[in-house]
């Protein structure tokens, strides 16, 4: 016991010195680079070299596969099943055809239609285009996470060694870290926008807000290794106008507010977030509801025509999804947004799952958990596109413009572009569209049977 | 015969309906799909997994129900003939469709279970008399031996022409 005494001292000098080194590292690397908006490009070789072990990992597990003789198990991105693209009018008339002599265009109802109805809804029970988007993607090649493995048995004794080593690095020195530069960042946001907040509105009031938002994005951004490529950025939202952006995870808005000025859209929440919104409030106006008047559209729509309409005022920044989608499609835009009648400039943001899946299931994680997920992944690789800005034209309504916006972005990030509501990830899918389809399939066997009915 | 591929990926399509997660789907996990819940006839299909009077179906049951619909591959047409009906027989395949109208499991359509099924594909579009009128025409057409009910025999005649191979089979991609 006594003889630890002397090593006492040594010990905790040891550790003041480190740790002051590790902070100035921290400063100079990380800190001082995100306040002035450079990078130094350690990042991207980071990855580099990542990319390359992920290669060979994959490799010794196809190896192993084969030397065991057992087919891997590869997740299929496009669906397992053929499904032919024909409608109910398409198909039904073909069996008419094929089945019977009769006239084809004589609507009738005849005992094989049930066969269609059969087949496509067995279908969807085996792979269904909507309840996939709901949960994170799967990989085709091991990123050295045991979250994303699926053939654990073939793992030989170096990738093991290598996935430890992976693990140590993630949690023992990448972690604290990223928690240290997420407090910073965050602790600087709010006593930042505070203080601004005490200053008299104008010129340089709103200068120092841009760049006290933009030092803590960024220094966010750094906490946790993201690693994003902006394409043409010409085309970034200004003033009056509304930059709507497909919507995978909470990070979308570190992501997108790290390289522009906006004013953010969305309800008050308690606790940490609340701090932070109320105090970013102060230097800047962003558009908060309180939770009861989220629910009313008209309120909501009217605070954002009069933020557009005050051409100072910041572009806003909104996600018209609604919930987070696994980032493999854009399902439907909801419409409120796309009524205001201002310019509307879509995003489109496409992460690379890789090095770490930004998908948010809030269903199966709290915050908390996801963002321990997100820290301890390798890292959050993404591309950004600033699309052209679009208004809505004459002879179009609301819900067209969205759709028009929504294939746009889904084009340029490569991404499915659904009908379906991302609200199914909650609730149940609206009788209304199974009236359609009955509606649709009414129209074809209603027609000249009454003469045909006997006594 | 299935893949261990296919049986992999169907295992995990099942797990991922299973949010119970206790190893079994229920009505409501099969609801949860929204495609399935928009098509007129899904309550129906849901129910032809569920054996009579379960509200639980394993993993066994889903692969039973879903090998009706495998296609028929032809070295499975020269296969001994001594050895139980595969599952995704054309006659098996017939069956499952005429269960589909078979509300009462009799082994006969009434006029009555016609009714309540075309009800099911048309919703409220069209009336009770035209929608009488198509049912009794069916039958009269089916219905051989009299009985104003189609057995499963006279199903099969009816659709003798029909492709029924290739309108009841579902393929892997891989």
């Amino acid at each position: 016991m006594f003889l630890l005494l002397p090593f006492d001292s040594l010990v905790v000098n040891l550790l003041g010195i480190s740790i002051t080194v590790l902070f100035t590292l921290l400063l100079v690397f990380i800190i001082v680079p995100a306040i002035f908006g450079v990078s130094f490009g350690i990042r991207k070789v980071y990855m580099k070299t990542l990319l390359k072990i992920f290669q060979w990992a994959t490799l010794r597990i196809e190896r192993g596969a084969k030397e065991k003789n057992h087919p891997l198990y590869k997740p299929y991105v496009n669906g397992i099943i053929a499904k032919e693209p024909t409608s109910l009018e398409e198909e039904i008339k073909e069996m008419r055809r094929s089945g019977s002599g009769k006239a084809l265009d004589t609507p009738e109802f005849e005992l094989s239609d049930i066969f269609y109805f059969c087949r496509k809804g067995i279908e969807t029970i085996m792979d269904d285009e909507v309840t996939k988007r709901f949960s994170a993607e799967e990989l085709e090649s091991w990123n050295l996470l045991s979250r994303t493995n699926y053939n654990f048995q073939y793992i030989s004794l170096r990738l093991t060694v290598l996935w430890g080593l992976g693990v140590l690095i993630r949690y023992c020195f990448l972690l604290p870290l990223r928690i240290a530069l997420a407090f910073t960042g965050i602790s600087l946001l709010v006593t930042g926008t505070t203080v601004v907040g005490y200053l008299p509105n104008g010129r340089c009031k709103e200068f120092l807000s841009k760049h006290v938002h933009l030092m803590c994005y960024r220094i966010c951004v750094r906490a946790l290794t993201a690693i994003i490529t902006y394409h043409d950025r010409e085309n970034r939202p200004r003033n009056g106008g509304i930059c709507v952006a497909n919507h995978t995870s909470p990070i979308d808005v570190i992501i997108l507010a790290s390289d522009g000025y906006y004013a953010m859209v969305g309800q008050i929440h308690g606790g940490l977030m609340g701090v932070i919104q109320r105090a970013m409030v102060k230097a800047c106006p962003h558009v908060w509801f309180e939770r009861s008047e989220v629910k009313d559209r008209h309120l909501v729509a009217q605070r954002l025509t009069e933020h557009v309409q005050d051409k100072s005022k910041l572009p806003i920044l909104i996600f018209p999804e609604g919930t987070c989608i696994n980032n493999t499609s854009v399902m439907m835009f909801k419409k409120g947004s796309f009524e205001i009648g201002a310019t509307v400039y879509p995003v489109a943001i496409k992460y690379d799952p890789q090095f770490g899946d930004a998908f948010w299931n809030s269903s199966k994680y709290g915050m908390v958990t996801y963002l321990l997920r997100m820290m301890t992944s390798w890292a959050i690789v993404c591309s950004v596109w600033y699309l052209p800005p679009m208004t809505r034209q004459p002879e179009e309504d609301a819900v067209q413009f969205a759709n028009r916006v929504k294939s746009a972005i889904a084009r340029q990030g490569g991404l499915v572009d659904l009908l379906w509501d991302g609200g199914l990830k909650r609730e149940k899918v609206k009788d209304a569209f199974k009236e359609e389809q009955q509606k649709l399939y009414s129209k074809m066997i209603v027609g000249n049977h009454e003469d045909r009915s006997r006594s | 015969s299935v893949s261990h591929s296919q049986i992999t990926r169907l295992y995990s399509r099942f797990t991922s309906l299973d949010k119970g997660e206790n190893g079994t789907l229920s009505r409501e996990d099969f609801q949860r799909i929204p495609e399935l819940a928009i098509n007129p006839l899904g309550d129906r299909i849901i129910n032809a997994f569920f054996p009579e009077g379960e509200d639980q179906v394993n993993f066994r049951g889903f692969m039973r129900t879903l090998a009706h619909f495998r296609p028929i591959e032809d070295n499975e047409k020269s296969r001994d003939q001594n050895g139980p009906e595969p599952l995704n027989s054309r006659s098996n395949k017939l069956h499952f469709a005429f269960r589909l109208y078979d509300l009462d499991k009799d082994d006969k359509i009434s006029r009555d279970e016609l009714l309540q099924v075309l009800r099911m594909m048309v919703g409220v579009n069209i009336s009770d008399e035209q929608l009488g009128s198509i049912a009794d025409r069916t039958i009269q057409e089916a219905d051989q031996d009299g009985d104003s009910a189609i057995s499963f025999a006279e199903f099969v005649k009816v659709l003798e022409k029909v492709d029924v191979e290739q309108k009841m089979s579902i393929r892997f991609l891989h």
